[in-house]
């Protein structure tokens, strides 16, 4: 089931608050995302921590309602 | 009654590099694998790989497994690495390469 871009974003800024946070709907079909999240609450950890920070913002939505999210992780400069 | 966590434990530890993805290497069925096999293509490492879509017990199970959602998923000498986007992150700043080289992997034939 498709899941607007606002939502994606703002479940990830819910649950990171600082973050900031860019979707890009890859297919136009409301299904494919990619997501670039900049936080510094990622600094010092590795990148499987710092998705994970993301996918559970989004609260088992991943892998089951959103399939297609291609994710980048940062921390800002 | 099999145990998921026993099998995928016996499948990690038994290669040095193994990619769970939905199709095969020839044949993925997602562009999230597809993506991933290229990767390790390019790598030019050997490695195996488990179709999840032939056994969901591994399917549902690979994801509890390493906690994480998504499948591809890489395995290098029993550790898990990532998923698709993290694969093509390490990739393009050498992290990747350089992982597989200190592992010793063993090149593609």
């Amino acid at each position: 089931m498709p899941m607007p871009a606002a939502e994606i974003a703002a479940l990830i800024r819910a649950a990171l608050p600082d973050a900031e946070v860019v979707i890009e709907d890859l297919a136009g079909d409301g299904d494919h995302y990619l997501a670039r999240v900049t936080s510094p609450a990622f600094a010092g950890r590795s990148r499987v921590q710092q998705h994970k920070m993301v996918y559970d913002a989004l609260g088992g939505r991943m892998g089951g309602e959103l399939h297609a999210l291609q994710l980048t992780t940062s921390v800002p400069n | 009654m099999s145990d998921p966590n026993a099998r995928i434990s016996k499948i990690v530890n038994d290669s040095d590099v193994v990619l769970f993805m939905k199709g095969t290497p020839l044949f993925p069925q997602c562009g999230f694998s597809s993506r991933a096999v290229a990767i390790l293509d390019h790598c030019g490492v050997a490695y195996d790989s488990v179709d999840v879509l032939q056994d969901m017990e591994i399917r549902q199970g690979i994801k509890a497994f390493s906690e994480w959602p998504t499948i591809p998923q890489l395995y290098v000498k029993g550790e898990f690495v990532g998923g698709s986007d993290i694969m093509m992150e390490m990739y393009e700043a050498g992290e990747l390469q350089q992982l597989l080289a200190e592992k010793q992997v063993a090149k593609a034939q």
